[in-house]
């Protein structure tokens, strides 16, 4: 008999997948995009039935509000001839799909042969059991308690990405006028500023 | 009947195969090979949600967090090189790629 939860994981997984397969094989990139976002929320629903309300909301504001929109862009920005993009896909598709059949092979071999160790559920650092409080509040307990340098160790990675990015894709360009704030800020009243005394009534 | 952790590592595996079938198939297009990426980092993520679950630890899903922040700014970084590189030669294309070597 079917539940609602089981019902609700078939559908988010069918269409996670589906639409991961569409990101791959689409002829349009903005199309591929926008399937990415679809993947994404989906998967944001998987983690919500697995009990992590919390980064599913964070999937959903990172990944669909900040790198599918961050690739929209990137798309619409360079002009790709998809025509030749999409000429000798086919030579690479036995290829693709001979690797991918043996990594998956290799995946569902692991998963036959695989049992967990009864010494696991021991071992566990930060067990979920017991705690009264949501996702969200216990995951911060231990995100800024136990693992506060790696999270600022996180928060500097980011820091670096920004700064590698704008040094990546700034230039100067020739011909256009930019403000010099040094200059600006350098510039003195002697240099711009001329008292001339002129004799009254002969005219500059 | 119940979903159990089987289920979702199933999931995460077909993910993962579909994201690394993407690279190959799209050699061309390198936005494709990118989002392929974030796919697979994707199966990692519920990989480390299912088994936080199953476990009944909470650090899966802390480290969940850290894999997303890489894949944010390998994102990040990866497009800044694409823009660069789309500037420098006018199309996206992998072949090219090693005349980028100094």
């Amino acid at each position: 008999m079917l539940n609602i939860t089981v019902l609700l994981f078939y559908v988010f997984s069918g269409v996670l997948l589906m639409a991961a397969l569409m990101v791959v094989t689409s002829r349009n990139t903005v199309h591929g995009a926008l399937f990415l976002i679809v993947a994404f929320f989906n998967a944001a629903g998987l983690f919500v039935l697995a009990g992590a309300e919390f980064l599913a909301m964070i999937l959903v504001v990172v990944y669909v509000g900040a790198v599918a929109v961050l690739f929209l862009f990137v798309v619409m920005m360079l002009n790709i001839d998809l025509g030749e993009i999409r000429q000798n896909i086919k030579s690479y598709s036995l290829m693709g799909a001979l690797i991918g059949g043996v990594l998956l092979a290799e995946l569902l071999l692991m998963g036959i042969g695989w049992h967990t160790s009864p010494e696991a559920f021991d071992l566990t650092t930060a067990p979920m059991t017991g705690l009264n409080v949501s996702n969200t509040q216990a995951l911060g307990n231990l995100l800024y308690t136990h693992y506060a340098l790696a999270f600022q160790g996180a928060g500097l990675i980011l820091l670096v990405a920004m700064i590698g990015a704008i040094v990546l894709t700034l230039r100067h360009r020739e011909g256009v006028r930019r403000q010099k704030v040094g200059d600006q800020q350098a510039r003195q009243a002697k240099d711009s500023l001329r008292l001339v005394d002129i004799p009254s009534g002969s005219g500059v | 009947m119940i979903i159990s952790l089987d289920h979702y590592l199933i999931v995460a595996a077909l993910l993962f195969a579909i994201g690394s079938i993407g690279i190959f198939l799209n050699r061309r297009n390198v936005i494709v090979i990118l989002m392929s990426i974030e796919l697979i980092l994707l199966a990692v993520n519920v990989n480390f949600v299912a088994f936080s679950q199953y476990l009944g630890d909470l650090v899966g899903q802390v480290f969940s967090l850290f894999v997303l922040t890489v894949a944010a700014a390998e994102a990040a970084i990866g497009l800044a090189i694409l823009v660069v590189y789309f500037r420098n030669r006018g199309d996206i294309s992998v072949g090219e790629i090693p005349l980028m070597k100094g």
